[in-house]
């Protein structure tokens, strides 16, 4: 050990200071707003403490329930229910304390100017209460809950209570960016591609210099590497991107960025499964639990290119790529089509018969049955061509 | 079969060839009488001296049965002392002595000398010995096996002097020979009282300890018989006082003359012979209970006789048709004031005595009839504290106070226990066997005539009137424990309930200090003084549930139930496995838990 130490030594390995510090991910004035929701909160629990009453919290409902399908803006709204968090109450005690803990947690982290994961929190408000031998968090299970209680009740985004998931997603492409004011040309990023950041708000991520046509989300990193390595981006002059199944945040506040600010039509590759389906579902209309978030992050333009059931015959497949669709598939295929925003649409109605009535799903990479290159090479061409997609 | 015979024959030939041809003359000269304590030298196990352990238990039984009797008769407190020597491995030496009013002298000789030879046989009277067989046996037991006489002791009145007899049995004449006869000088310290008797046995037999032990046996006696204080010592000489808890006598039972209904033949043609009325409808009015002149008339038409009919003058098939007859006519059922039931107050007395519980209640049911016998259950149920809690409840059962050992599973009392429903009652009850949890069943059966299942008295027999009774009175007391047991699972949550409030405020409190700055411990206190508030103000509500709550109050007035709070060391494990994990919390929480205990205890308001 000791010789290691001298010898590390002679490196003269100084700690450099940053040159820049990490901007915040919103301004200073969102950053007063947060603190003084978080603080009105505090206030009124206080209040009715010092006043003998139940203290409470209110946190509107994420559930199926409430949500409302706004078919003017065609994106998920959350409705107007809530849910009282008492302080007494055997079953909402623990729960209580626990978002009382996340809300100081948070004031912290705002007040300091960082930002922390999901589980970087679940840490910071991890400790033994007093006198007994019970931790405040069992598990980071749940903790994520209650911050996105936090989030919806005090109608704060995540990235205003300065917390951030965990990272997927990868983007490749005809466009520059300004990430933390570090310029980054994503049409040199090698095969890894620029990993997109859990936060893609304004004052994080710049565009600069775009020269793409549209955007190509794929569903899983491995169909991404294969249209990487192909330089589709480059033969078509668009972004690529993908979002590790379904699409974190980050990717969908991405997504929608594009399209808004930049006018880029957005298509979507999927599966041929319930699962590819509800994919494309939340990315276009919003995810029912971050339904209060859907105005930032839907994107209501985007379009599926496929797999289509039809591409079974349609492309020649073999009997080898079906997947038999199991009860469940079956049972959230159906839910998927009565969905409100995909009840009108007679196109999607058809599309889902017909793969219930092929009885298989089908994922992209089947297609390179066919051949190594054919899903970059001749599919996804041809349907651009043909303008053959699903709404 | 054949090929066996041959060979036999073959070796001895001769043998065939002397085989006595009986005449009727050559047996006559062999039969004889057989004696009745002849017959039971060589059937002792149909007594209950099976074996060594059994017999030394039996031994105790009856002398202690009949010491308890002779005082309750006498008007007397019993005071018992029971003694076990060791002489060797296998001989004993037990003394028994109560204060009595003891045995005349020449009357020594018959009780403890001859069988079946007793007061209580032709009574219809409720009594612990019956046949007058007990103790006679158990002093031919010893006899038999040591050779020894049986020594008795007996002051009948403060002014003479006590009298010391050895007596032996003489089997084949059923009849006590004395060996000695002498006058005990220093009786003053057996019998400080100034009468009493003393009975010394000795015998072969085993000493154990656990179930079906003499040590049970005395414990079980101690809790049905509150009103009697019993020491006892041990073949280690250690000495065990079961203390009086009643200072009164139980009330002394009557005497009834038998039911009509409950007669058989034989019984009818006997009692015809032996009465000292001249005519039909006198014997019938004053041989049996129940029956008046127009009964007396009634039956004696539809046995195709009349009242007048002399009875010398009834033959066989005349009793044959008066006893269909009395089968046919209603007759009231027989009196039950003669019945002396332990009563449920002495009840708990005796359990409270004998079984370390929290929960105590008892039931007495109205006297029922079975076979033309009055009969009344006592039921008494004592539940958790320091009863092993994890395997099946345990029975105790009692004829007439006297504690029944063996063979509890063809006992009617046990099929009681099985056929009540106890998962209604809170308790788990596996298909077919007894319900589990720490829980002691004492069921008594008071009856002029117990039904055992033999002569060694160890089983009640199982009538359906009887076993109906039984799981009433088991109900009945089944309902107030299943109450008790829902109250104490609530008063479990409640104390959860604070608990999981008290533990939390602290973080709100501190979380609200950072947010905004007020105080934590004005928070904190604020929020505690809330919790405990509204923990009260929950208990309050689960009391005023309307039925909930009268159910538990009448529990606490009942005067049935006894519930002993400081005696319930289970809730507090209860707790330990469900919070406390850490000894401060689990002190907090014993805090918790006693004050709950206060106000329960207070609520209760008795403690006996």
């Amino acid at each position: 050990m000791a010789k290691k130490k001298t010898k590390l030594g002679t490196h003269k390995s100084i700690a450099k200071k940053p040159t820049r510090r990490r901007l915040s991910p919103v301004s200073k004035k969102k950053d007063k707003d947060t603190i003084s929701k978080i603080d009105t909160m505090g206030k009124a629990v206080v209040k009715s403490s010092l006043n003998q009453r139940d203290p409470f919290v209110d946190i509107p409902l994420r559930t199926v329930s409430n949500m409302k399908y706004n078919k003017r803006k065609r994106i998920l709204e959350m409705g107007s229910n809530s849910q009282r968090r008492n302080l007494f109450n055997l079953n909402q005690a623990k729960k209580f304390m626990q978002t009382m803990l996340l809300a100081n947690g948070c004031k912290d982290l705002i007040e300091a100017q960082k930002t922390l994961s999901l589980r970087g929190m679940y840490y910071k408000c991890l400790h033994t209460i007093e006198g007994t031998k019970e931790k405040t968090f069992n598990d980071q299970s749940e903790s994520d809950p209650i911050l996105e209680d936090l989030e919806v009740s005090m109608h704060a985004l995540r990235e205003e209570l300065h917390i951030f998931a965990k990272k997927r997603g990868t983007m490749v492409g005809n466009i520059t960016i300004i990430d933390n004011g570090d310029e980054i040309d994503c049409r040199r990023m090698g095969t890894g591609g620029y990993s997109i950041p859990s936060i893609c708000e304004p004052s994080v991520i710049e565009f600069k210099n775009c020269e793409a046509d549209f955007v190509l989300h794929v569903e899983k990193d491995t169909v991404w590497s294969r249209f990487n390595e192909d330089r589709f981006w480059e033969i078509h002059n668009c972004i690529l991107t993908e979002g590790s199944g379904q699409p974190p945040r980050g990717v969908r506040r991405l997504l929608r960025r594009l399209n808004i600010e930049l006018g880029l039509p957005i298509y979507c590759l999927l599966d041929c499964d319930p699962w590819g389906h509800y994919i494309y579902s939340v990315i276009k209309q919003g995810s029912i639990s971050l339904a209060f978030e859907s105005e930032r992050m839907a994107v209501p333009d985007a379009k599926f290119i496929g797999i289509r059931a039809e591409d079974y015959e349609r492309c020649a497949l073999k009997d080898d790529v079906k997947i038999d669709l199991n009860e469940r598939d079956i049972t959230r295929a159906k839910q998927i089509a009565g969905y409100p925003w995909f009840i009108d649409k007679k196109p999607w109605q058809r599309e889902i018969q017909h793969m219930l009535r092929n009885g298989f799903k089908m994922e992209v990479e089947s297609l390179i049955t066919k051949d190594i290159s054919y899903v970059t090479e001749t599919y996804v061409p041809e349907r651009l061509d043909a303008r053959d997609f699903l709404d | 079969m054949s090929s066996l015979l041959t060979a036999a024959s073959r070796k001895s030939p001769r043998k065939k060839k002397q085989r006595t041809i009986a005449t009727a003359e050559s047996m006559a000269s062999q039969q004889r009488d057989i004696s009745v304590s002849e017959f039971f030298a060589k059937n002792r196990h149909l007594l209950g001296f099976d074996n060594p352990r059994k017999a030394l238990l039996t031994t105790i039984k009856e002398a202690v049965d009949n010491a308890l009797d002779a005082c309750e008769e006498g008007g007397i407190l019993p005071n018992i002392f029971v003694q076990i020597l060791q002489k060797d491995e296998t001989r004993f030496k037990i003394i028994v002595r109560d204060n009595g009013p003891g045995i005349v002298k020449k009357q020594i000789e018959h009780i403890f000398g001859k069988l079946l030879y007793g007061s209580k046989f032709h009574q219809m009277k409720m009594s612990r010995g019956q046949q007058g067989i007990g103790i006679s046996a158990a002093g031919m037991y010893g006899l038999m096996t040591t050779g020894k006489p049986v020594l008795i002791i007996s002051k009948p009145s403060k002014r003479k002097p006590a009298h010391e007899m050895r007596i032996k049995m003489d089997t084949s004449k059923n009849r006590a020979e004395v060996v000695s006869d002498d006058e005990h000088k220093e009786d003053d310290k057996l019998f400080p009282q100034g009468h009493g008797t003393q009975v010394e046995i000795e015998l072969e037999g085993k000493y154990l300890k656990g179930r079906q032990s003499i040590d049970e046996y005395l414990e079980l006696t101690a809790i049905a018989n509150p009103h009697a204080d019993i020491t006892y010592v041990t073949p280690g000489n250690e000495t065990r006082h079961f203390k009086r808890t009643v200072d009164e006598l139980p009330d002394e039972p009557l005497e009834i003359k038998p039911h009509p209904k409950g007669i058989e033949l034989g019984t009818l043609i006997q009692m015809l012979e032996r009465t000292t009325e001249k005519q039909l409808a006198g014997f019938l009015r004053n041989d049996f209970c129940r029956v008046g002149p127009t009964k007396a008339r009634d039956i004696a038409s539809a046995a195709g006789l009349t009242g007048n009919s002399w009875i010398k003058t009834i033959d066989h098939n005349d009793a044959e048709k008066l006893y269909k007859a009395i089968q046919e006519i209603r007759i009231n059922p027989p009196p039950t004031d003669c019945l002396v039931p332990i009563g449920s107050k002495a009840m708990l007395a005796g359990l409270l005595r004998g079984v370390k519980a929290e929960f105590y209640t008892a039931a007495t049911r109205p006297p029922a009839v079975y076979r033309g016998n009055p009969f009344q259950i006592e039921v008494g149920i004592a539940y958790g504290g320091e009863i092993q809690g994890e395997d099946a409840a345990r029975v105790i059962r009692f004829a007439n106070r006297v504690p029944l050992l063996y063979q509890q599973s063809s006992c009617c009392s046990f099929k009681g226990a099985l056929e009540a429903s106890w998962k209604n009652y809170g308790l788990s009850q596996p298909r077919g066997s007894l319900p589990q949890g720490p829980l002691v069943i004492m069921i008594h059966m008071a009856s002029v005539w117990v039904p055992f299942t033999s002569e060694s008295k160890e089983a009640i027999a199982d009538y359906d009137e009887i076993r109906k009774e039984m799981k009433l009175a088991l109900q009945e007391c089944g309902r107030k424990l299943g109450t008790y047991l829902r109250r104490r699972k609530r008063m479990l949550r409640e104390s959860e309930r604070r608990t999981i409030f008290e533990r939390y405020i602290g973080e709100v409190a501190k979380a609200c200090e950072d947010i905004t700055g007020s105080d934590a411990k004005r928070i904190y206190y604020a929020l505690l003084k809330q919790a405990k508030r509204r923990t009260a103000q929950a208990d309050q509500q689960l009391d005023d549930e309307g039925k909930v709550i009268d159910e538990v109050a009448s529990l606490a007035r009942d005067e049935h139930v006894v519930i002993v709070a400081s005696a319930a060391p289970e809730i507090n494990e209860e707790d330990d496995t469900l919070f406390g994990k850490e000894p401060q919390s689990v002190a907090k929480k014993r805090k918790v838990t006693k004050k709950k205990k206060k106000t329960a205890r207070k609520r209760t308001g008795k403690r006996k």
